[in-house]
């Protein structure tokens, strides 16, 4: 793990394990620690200065259980009838009936949110389908839409611009203020998809 | 009550943000300067985290529909008297103009401006579209009744800081070429400017081409995509961002942020505290 300086009240810290770091960075409880908020490959720790030191940081943190509800994963269902679909399946050298097998056999776990939100960035996909963005963004992804790109599958929660490849659609509702918390996918969150 | 009759530039209704929703993607949000925001909530006698209009570049016309108590701060517009609390009668029209300095100013309302919440906070958020709508001419924003104290006298203000705004080096500083040239070249505030970052213009960073996993930003991140020119993030960014962070500017900086108007000349220097 690497700390390096974000600012006068942040930390950024390198870690090949995003989740179990944040894990025990929840667990410390520190009061002066304001918010732990993961990303792909770092973790941002923002603190008061006036409270916290984080040149200690590293050397106090303890590996913890995770925090993630021991519960199951989390089924979405989907209709895989994404217009990228086809594309997919001819870059993964596999056929479209493949592509959804292998997608929907898969546990994913949330990382991390970003982008809009209730947006979650989901780790597991398959080598295979690991593919990079669309070269041209679409201006208009329509809500619910299944997607991948890079080394993550999501779903977007709401119309957006977006460059990820679509495989399917879902009804699941990803982003609702009247539910608490508000975004279904949460970091630690497992999570399945399954055809309809 | 006031009834909005006519908006310039964005009007939007701001707080201190909605802080602790960050993992779930949602940024924090909140007056872009804070200073100006609080003030005019302590000269009529709010909480500091009462809702206020933020204008960017004035221009906001408004009709009293009941008696109530006024304060303007942040950059002066004409029209109305500034950083003091004013009192003004039913069916008073109030024109306020663009500001010959700075870029936004602020408008609170003894009470409050009484509109639901969402997740804890009336600020509008310009990029996911959380919170209350725009402010537009027809909208009627209602007083609240939450108060603290009377209303102020007339707040004096020291000049603000100026010179060049300081930054926390790093920490992707080690993408590029020459970090150190982000001090030593002028940067021009660009056209393009937002609650969501603030583009700059000059003689463009040399970088490494390739990409950087998203990682977490905060307000204040000086992100630099591969054309090379920096973008100050600001209070609406997204909570990650793709491009590495060459600096931070100092927290204490971050209100002046607010007030830089486009086309404006910029310098940063380097804090001496920051790490080699």
């Amino acid at each position: 793990m690497r700390l390096l300086r974000y600012g006068d009240r942040a930390v950024l810290i390198e870690t090949e394990d995003v989740l179990g770091l944040r894990d025990s960075l929840l667990a410390q409880r520190h009061p002066a620690i304001e918010a732990v908020i993961p990303a792909a490959r770092t973790v941002l720790v923002e603190y008061d200065p006036a409270r916290f030191d984080p040149a200690g940081l590293l050397s106090q943190l303890r590996p913890v259980p995770s925090l993630g509800p021991a519960e199951a994963p989390l089924r979405i269902e989907v209709d895989y009838d994404g217009p990228d679909l086809a594309a997919v399946a001819e870059q993964a050298g596999l056929s479209p009936d493949e592509v959804v097998r292998r997608h929907s056999a898969a546990e994913y776990t949330v990382q991390f949110c970003g982008f809009s939100p209730g947006f979650g960035y989901l780790s597991g996909l398959p080598p295979e389908l690991q593919l990079p963005r669309l070269a041209t963004p679409r201006t208009r992804v329509p809500p619910g839409s299944v997607a991948v790109a890079d080394e993550y599958t999501g779903v977007y929660p709401r119309p957006s611009p977006g460059g990820w490849r679509l495989l399917g659609r879902t009804d699941a509702v990803l982003f609702d203020l009247d539910r608490d918390p508000p975004a279904l996918l949460q970091p630690g969150r497992r999570v399945r998809f399954c055809p309809r | 009550m006031i009834e909005v009759i006519s908006t310039a530039g964005l009007a939007v209704l701001q707080d201190l943000g909605r802080p602790g929703w960050q993992q779930l993607g949602i940024s924090r949000s909140g007056a872009a300067d804070r200073n100006a925001h609080r003030l005019a909530n302590r000269l009529v006698g709010n909480r500091e985290s009462a809702a206020t209009i933020e204008l960017t570049l004035g221009g906001l016309a408004f009709r009293t529909l009941s008696a109530l108590t006024v304060a303007a701060t942040g950059a002066r517009c004409p029209g109305l008297g500034w950083n003091s609390a004013v009192t003004l009668a039913a069916s008073t029209v109030i024109a306020l103009g663009r500001p010959a300095h700075g870029l936004r100013s602020y408008l609170a309302i003894r009470g409050g401006i009484a509109v639901a919440p969402v997740l804890g906070s009336r600020s509008t958020d310009t990029l996911s579209g959380l919170g209350p709508p725009p402010v537009v001419a027809g909208a009627r924003l209602p007083a609240g009744t939450e108060v603290v104290a009377d209303p102020a006298d007339e707040a004096l203000l020291g000049a603000g800081p100026s010179g060049p705004l300081q930054v926390v080096h790093g920490p992707r500083s080690d993408w590029f070429d020459d970090p150190d040239e982000l001090y030593r070249r002028p940067w021009q505030v660009g056209a393009d400017t937002d609650r969501i970052g603030i583009r700059l213009a000059g003689v463009p960073l040399a970088r490494r081409r390739d990409e950087l996993p998203s990682e977490p930003v905060l307000p204040g991140a000086i992100q630099v995509p591969p054309s090379g020119q920096p973008i100050v993030l600001f209070r609406d960014a997204p909570v990650t961002g793709g491009y590495p962070v060459i600096g931070v500017v100092h927290s204490g900086e971050l209100d002046r942020l607010a007030q830089l108007r486009p086309g404006q000349d910029l310098r940063f220097v380097r804090r001496p505290d920051s790490p080699a």
